[in-house]
């Protein structure tokens, strides 16, 4: 397998040259970064020239918090384990800009005449809306799956015949995927008696962790041993 | 001359044959479908944001709630994508029961939808066979993790436990007489692998009874022939995949194009369509459980002559044996450590599918090395499948929007996720 993902990378250098980034991946799989700009001309190049005639999925990702764990253990504490989270106030997405690689699409692509897997990504957040170009036209099954990022994410996709929001509620205000969106949302629904009918309002649970996020040392995957016999 | 006005019409999202809560507005000239719009999301959960909060392990339970007909093969792709990350091997005895299980549920899968399918459209009979056969299963579903439908019973490693010597029995009451009772448990008395193979053996003629009722029924035909076509350009267009995508002519089934577990080392056969039409989809469908039943079969042979163990040894991604616990330290403090903390998975990024009854059910980890997942999407198949609705159905009498719901086998669990 690894052999021929190979093959199709030195292919697709020859084709693209820098235009698609490899990214290293320690589990066998093929990745690639391109620039928003030259997205749907390398997903139909890939379609017609490359036999990925299918599209799987498209996903979105936040890496507002990536690699921030939330509770350090550099040192011992005299209050033991806790909760150890600090809630930062939630971020609202009025600034005009975001950090260039905070979100990212992500294109997972198959091919069924070669029997290959590929993975597309391209990273957007240069503007407020984060926009990206769709790729409904080179590959008709991602309507939904761009609709769907777009609702949970709000990342726009330029192009799209009929973009709406999918999965939340009718009037939904909000981006829930995002990492600066509470697991516990925003607004609650009951049954309002004085008005005879459903009403939003805040929501009144806390937020809590339960196990708070935390990034460890793990030797054994620690790169300088991976090379020693028996490390 | 009157003016002929297309109307709009609502459908569900509570009927019947929504299968769930699927709302869909219909544009309608007379009785024939203009344009379909499904809304989706009302059984939305938000499972990928709750798994980005949890520990690895802890999401395992919330897998089985997306394809609530199809549990373990859900927790399949989710433990497979934690391995591909941690890069562990998991023993051969669990691979095969891993591989048993999933073809049992998929038979689950297909029962439900042949069911429920047929109920749709007029074959009330189908649905109270199907539920005989699918009730053995879900005993065995009992008889493995304790729970007849969220098992939890796949673990990143391996499996939670072996398969267990007995099977549940039924119990004597005032409704039921001496011989009834004997009847019933007569096939129970043995291990959970000798109740299989009795299974296996009486489940071929099970399906030939269904076959007999539908496959040349012509009621049966004239609601499925040459509706909701699909060709195969358009199937790999639409982003098809299982059942679907091999109704239509492609074969494609990942079981044997991309093989994991031991599906390399079984034997059976991929049934492909060749209209693309409800029709073609029923005969794949029913194909399938004759070649699931199949491979259950290899795997009860090859279980049976292979004891071993079922799980991982390696204490920091597997929970330690309770009775280990009572007097080693080191299982103790990774005990504590498992289910206060989880384990951390090396940064990566990993896409793991595996061949769901429905379809390819893909998960897709995004790792920053906590000991949460930084992102999880779940590539639900059936999704892409509803998200074709409204090309299948254009064109189409409204009866027949019921016949494409059903071949497109929707759970809204997944849909929605």
């Amino acid at each position: 397998m690894s052999d021929r993902n190979e093959t199709l990378a030195a292919r697709l250098g020859e084709r693209f040259n820098e235009r698609l980034v490899r990214v290293e991946s320690h589990v066998g799989e093929l990745t690639f970064e391109v620039d928003k700009a030259d997205l749907v001309e390398v997903a139909l190049a890939l379609r017609t020239d490359f036999g990925f005639d299918m599209l799987m999925d498209v996903c979105g990702v936040d890496y507002l918090v990536y690699g921030q764990d939330e509770w350090t253990t550099s040192s011992a504490t005299e209050t033991g384990f806790s909760r150890g989270v600090e809630r930062e106030p939630v971020i609202l997405d009025e600034s005009d800009t975001f950090p260039p690689r905070r979100f990212a699409v992500v294109y997972h692509l198959l091919s069924i005449v070669n029997n290959q897997r590929l993975r597309l990504r391209t990273f957007t957040g240069t503007d407020n809306p984060p926009v990206v170009k769709s790729v409904v036209d080179v590959w008709n099954g991602a309507n939904w799956f761009e609709r769907e990022v777009f609702d949970l994410f709000g990342i726009l996709f330029e192009g799209h015949p009929d973009l709406r929001r999918i999965l939340t509620d009718y009037g939904f205000i909000g981006h829930p995927f995002r990492k600066d969106f509470p697991l516990s949302g925003n607004v609650e629904v009951k049954y309002d008696a004085e008005k005879g009918r459903v009403a939003y309002q805040p929501v009144s649970i806390e937020p809590r962790t339960l196990v708070p996020r935390v990034i460890r040392d793990d030797n054994r995957y620690s790169a300088d041993l991976k090379d020693r016999p028996n490390g | 001359m009157a003016e002929i006005q297309n109307y709009t019409m609502n459908f569900g999202p509570q009927h019947p044959a929504a299968h769930g809560v699927l709302r869909l507005v219909l544009e309608m000239d007379g009785e024939t479908i203009q344009k379909a719009d499904p809304h989706v999301g009302l059984l939305h959960r938000a499972t990928e944001k709750l798994a980005e909060s949890k520990p690895f392990s802890q999401s395992i339970g919330y897998m089985d709630r997306l394809d609530y007909v199809s549990m373990m093969c859900n927790e399949h792709g989710y433990v497979l994508a934690i391995e591909k990350l941690l890069g562990i091997e998991v023993p051969e005895r669990a691979q095969y029961i891993r591989v048993m299980f999933d073809e049992i549920t998929r038979i689950l899968n297909h029962l439900m939808w042949l069911g429920a399918h047929g109920l749709d459209i007029g074959a009330m009979t189908m649905f109270l066979y199907c539920f005989r056969e699918r009730e053995d299963l879900m005993d065995l579903y009992e008889a493995v993790s304790g729970t007849r439908m969220h098992a939890t019973y796949y673990r990143p490693g391996g499996v939670f436990r072996d398969l267990p010597d007995s099977m549940p029995k039924f119990q004597a009451s005032k409704f039921r007489s001496e011989k009834e009772l004997k009847r019933l448990n007569a096939a129970r008395e043995g291990s959970m692998l000798d109740f299989i193979e009795d299974f296996t053996n009486r489940f071929p003629g099970c399906v030939d009874e269904y076959e007999t009722l539908l496959t040349d029924n012509r009621i049966w035909k004239q609601r499925t022939v040459n509706i909701g076509v699909v060709s195969p350009e358009r199937a790999m267009q639409l982003g098809f995949s299982g059942p679907m995508i091999r109704g239509s002519g492609i074969e494609w089934d990942l079981r044997k194009k991309q093989p994991y577990e031991v599906y390399d080392r079984l034997d059976f056969d991929i049934p492909v369509g060749v209209n693309g039409d409800c029709y073609d989809r029923y005969l794949v469908r029913v194909e399938e459980l004759r070649q699931s039943n199949r491979i259950i079969r290899q795997c009860v042979d090859w279980l049976r002559a292979n004891p071993g163990p079922v799980i991982a040894d390696d204490h920091k991604i597997v929970a330690p044996k309770r009775v280990e616990m009572k007097d080693d330290m080191e299982s103790l403090i990774h005990h504590f450590k498992l289910f206060t903390e989880g384990y951390c998975v090396p940064e990566g990024e990993a896409y793991a599918a595996v061949e769901h009854p429905k379809g390819e059910f893909g998960v897709y980890l995004v790792s920053d090395g906590a000991n949460k997942p930084y992102r999880v999407k779940i590539r639900a198949a059936g999704f892409a499948h509803l998200s074709a609705m409204a090309e299948m159905v254009q064109g189409h009498m409204l009866a027949d929007v019921v016949a494409v719901i059903g071949t497109q086998d929707i759970v809204f669990g997944e849909v929605d996720r």
